[in-house]
């Protein structure tokens, strides 16, 4: 959702007594700890939620078993050395075969734990094999399928988050310096665009930039055939890069700004703040030391809300620009009804977004002071 | 009630509010316009028809006004018809009562620069045992008439006119529009600007026979909106598409909020094991993969908008804003008017729905407004991955149809843009009048 808010917290005083090291790195440690126990709960069981999702009512169970049915019918049916045999010795080997293949693929036992194998094997990432779909080598494991896309799709993710992020947050300080300037109104009357998704400026960047000027590329990862030098690769890439990149940063920035500058102007009203700047320290200073460094911990937090955004809204962006990442392979599975592809690339997504979280976890007890004192709480928000 | 009111009037001072109120209500207007002119099952069968439906239209032709920006004018279709009087038709009876004329006749004005791509007419016609007769003549501006054809009609006839070898070999040419629109002296092949007329004469041999006729011109431009691969017209899927999008994002961000606000002060209230599970719940769904699950289950149970609606509202409700609520919840719990209805006896339930909720009201509104925009982007988003209500005429059914067909390499950009900017229009208004609500109700935004 792009309407995300900025999640304010408390902001903790900046901490000006030094602990000791020592107890500090134990104390972060044992958070990181904690906080990594609970996220590898939380993503058992959000996979096993997805687990359930995806087999409600037996759904799945019924694809796989008329799908085992079709393939060996067929199997024996084309099969010349069967040819010889009576419909009636054909009719009964076709029904051993799909009882045997049943019972290979466990398909007989009960939900409940058939259930737990499902998340066990979900868990150690054996998504099993694909019906359709192909790896570029060749392979159906959907767990290769998916990997093999996952550079791409970090690429993509990576760049323009973190340029989003760190845009906003840098403009943002310097717009709350000048509140009310002509920049300012201009950012507050561009917010309302973020209401559209990246997809949607990409439609138009593509038809502006490749389909009129013909500048930039339609889509895709790089030019094809794709150069055998590394530099000029790096330089295909770059430049597929740009309308897709593009296409984020316009969605999200603006009310990113927006949301950033209000959040940084409803601080700098804090006491502690007008009393820094009567002390006559520079506005750098002030900035650095008594506005950012006490809302580290809130930033952190909302660019890791940023990324989780970013991570499932980007099937889309990816497909319109058919950026060779997981999101166009989930959208290809969509069109070929690979059900074990779909399946897969839920649960590779929600280890995403569980590293994603627990990684901002940890630079947030990093830099959150309750968390190294120990005093209070502490723990993402 | 007068805070209400006070709030209105706070509100039409901002001038981006009264622009989004009045985007919204112009949405309103045309989803009332939409539902009040084609029914539902209507909208699905127009939405779903294949030729039979939509055979009078031209394939991909651009909106009509396209001519306004443009030197070059290209033919703009039409359609007329006897049946509803949009072509004149009048019955001579003859001396015999069983022999009648027919006369049919149309005049139009033709300022285009191109010639149609294709004429057409569909007789329809009643009789017993004994055939209708008709016979076609084309008279151009400069008074030629040419002959077209002539033919027994049966109970339903087609006649296409470039698809005629009678017509081609009398013309002597394969081009059958040019020969009728272009005049034979002169060397450039633009069309004769003027009023043609279509004459067609029956005759029919039997009492009660009569003849009804429908005459087509395939232009390259169509209608307000233009027409898709399958000649449907756009202006259905826009105008239909409204108060769809309106009606998901409304229902979306209402149940969300709602639903959110509720979950969130009863977890606050009650405190304990039950608050515990919430916060739980919530990090869980944190990880939970918003669109690969809807995409999971538009893919594998039904593809229904009503459904995944359901689904985007069950997603929603454990959302990052359940954890705002619950801190400001926190803080309004150990208030003094909660002490004194707790004093008074007053129920737990009484306490969350009549003095929690209440008073987050003004931080609810804003919220949901501002949400509004997404979600109606959600459902365009689905329907561009394949997701989208199959049977349902949407915006982004139009954008994913045009996706499949390649409309943006082959420059056929009215397809896409026309619900895209729809579905800007809508954003925009939502996102401004939230905007403008948050101003109003957040105090702490008030000054900034």
């Amino acid at each position: 959702m792009t309407s995300e808010k900025i999640v304010s917290s408390e902001p903790a005083p900046p901490s000006k007594e030094k602990t000791r090291k020592n107890s500090t790195f134990t104390r972060v440690f044992r958070y990181s700890l904690v906080r990594l126990f609970s996220m590898m709960i939380t993503v058992a069981i959000g996979v096993y939620l997805t687990i359930l999702i995806a087999n409600m009512g037996g759904y799945v169970d019924t694809i796989m078993r008329n799908e085992i049915k079709d393939n060996i019918t067929q199997g024996i049916l084309a099969n010349p050395a069967f040819r010889s045999l009576s419909t009636e010795a054909k009719a009964n080997l076709i029904q051993t075969k799909i009882e045997t293949e049943i019972n290979r693929r466990g398909l007989n036992q009960p939900f409940a734990i058939r259930s737990v194998r499902y998340l066990k094997n979900a868990l150690t990432l054996n998504l099993g094999r694909a019906i359709y779909m192909k790896s570029d080598q060749g392979s159906k494991e959907v767990r290769l399928i998916l990997l093999e896309r996952l550079p791409a799709t970090l690429l993509f993710t990576g760049t323009s988050s973190l340029m989003v992020f760190f845009a906003s947050v840098y403009i943002a300080l310097s717009l709350s310096r000048k509140y009310g300037s002509f920049w300012d109104k201009i950012i507050i009357a561009f917010s309302p665009t973020s209401a559209a998704p990246p997809w949607f400026y990409g439609i138009f960047l593509i038809l502006i930039f490749a389909a009129i000027f013909k500048v930039l590329p339609f889509g895709g990862l790089v030019d094809s055939p794709s150069p055998r030098n590394p530099l000029d690769y790096g330089l295909s890439v770059l430049k597929h890069l740009i309308l897709p990149i593009s296409s984020v940063v316009m969605s999200f920035i603006f009310l990113s700004i927006y949301n950033w500058r209000t959040f940084f102007l409803i601080y700098s009203s804090e006491d502690y703040v007008e009393m820094a700047k009567a002390k006559g320290l520079s506005a750098r200073d002030v900035e650095r030391r008594y506005i950012l460094r006490p809302t580290l911990p809130t930033i952190i937090t909302n660019f890791a809300l940023l990324v989780i955004t970013l991570w499932t809204g980007f099937t889309i962006t990816e497909t319109v620009f058919l950026w060779p990442g997981l999101g166009i392979t989930l959208f290809r599975a969509i069109g070929f009804y690979d059900t074990p592809v779909i399946v897969g690339s839920t649960i590779i997504y929600a280890y995403l977004l569980a590293i994603t979280v627990f990684l901002l976890d940890f630079v947030y007890a990093l830099v959150d002071p309750r968390v190294k004192v120990g005093s209070g709480g502490g723990g993402s928000q | 009630m007068s805070a209400l009111k006070k709030s209105f009037r706070e509100l039409l001072r901002y001038p981006s509010a009264i622009l989004g109120m009045a985007i919204i209500l112009f949405l309103l207007g045309v989803s009332v316009y939409a539902l009040a002119t084609i029914p539902y099952s209507e909208a699905i069968r127009l939405w779903r028809g294949g030729e039979e439906v939509w055979y009078q239209n031209p394939k991909y032709a651009p909106p009509a006004w396209f001519n306004y920006f443009s030197n070059k004018k290209k033919p703009v279709s039409f359609a007329v018809r006897t049946t509803d009087g949009s072509m004149t038709k009048t019955t001579t009876p003859s001396s015999d009562p069983n022999i009648s004329t027919v006369d049919i006749t149309y005049a139009f004005d033709y300022a285009y620069d191109d010639v149609p791509q294709e004429l057409m007419i569909y007789f329809t016609s009643q009789y017993e045992e004994k055939f209708t007769f008709a016979s076609v003549s084309w008279i151009t501006p400069d008074g030629r008439t040419i002959r077209i054809a002539d033919m027994a009609v049966e109970h339903t006839q087609n006649f296409r006119f470039s698809q005629d070898q009678k017509l081609q070999k009398r013309l002597k040419t394969d081009h059958v529009m040019q020969a009728l629109f272009v005049d034979p002296e002169s060397s450039t092949q633009k069309p004769l600007k003027g009023q043609y007329q279509l004459v067609i004469s029956g005759t029919a041999f039997e009492k009660d026979a009569s003849i009804d006729a429908e005459f087509v011109l395939h232009g390259e431009l169509f209608g307000a909106a233009g027409t898709d691969k399958y000649r449907r017209d756009l202006l259905l899927p826009l105008l239909y598409g409204t108060p769809i999008a309106l009606a998901f994002g409304l229902l979306a961000a209402l149940g969300t909020s709602l639903l959110t606000m509720v979950i969130a002060a009863t977890g606050t209230w009650y405190g304990g094991w039950l608050d515990e599970l919430i916060q739980r719940v919530t990090e869980v769904n944190l990880v939970l993969p918003f669109l690969a699950i809807l995409i999971m289950v538009g893919t594998f149970y039904s593809r229904s908008i009503w459904l995944m609606l359901g689904v985007t509202i069950l997603l929603s409700i454990f959302s990052g804003s359940i954890k705002t609520y619950r801190s400001i919840f926190m803080q309004s719990k150990e208030s003094s008017y909660i002490e004194a209805a707790r004093a008074y006896g007053a129920s737990s339930s009484r306490i969350i729905f009549s003095y929690l909720i209440p008073r987050m009201v003004p931080l609810l509104i804003p919220a949901l407004v501002s949400s509004i925009p997404s979600f109606v982007f959600l459902e365009a988003s689905l329907a561009v991955l394949g997701l989208g209500d199959p049977v349902l005429p949407t915006w982004g059914k139009v954008i994913n149809d045009a996706f499949y067909d390649g409309a943006l390499y082959q420059g056929r950009y009215y397809w896409v843009l026309e619900p895209a900017i729809l579905l800007m229009i809508t954003g925009f208004g939502f996102a401004l009048l939230g905007f403008a609500l948050d101003r109003i109700f957040n105090p702490r935004l008030r000054d900034i």
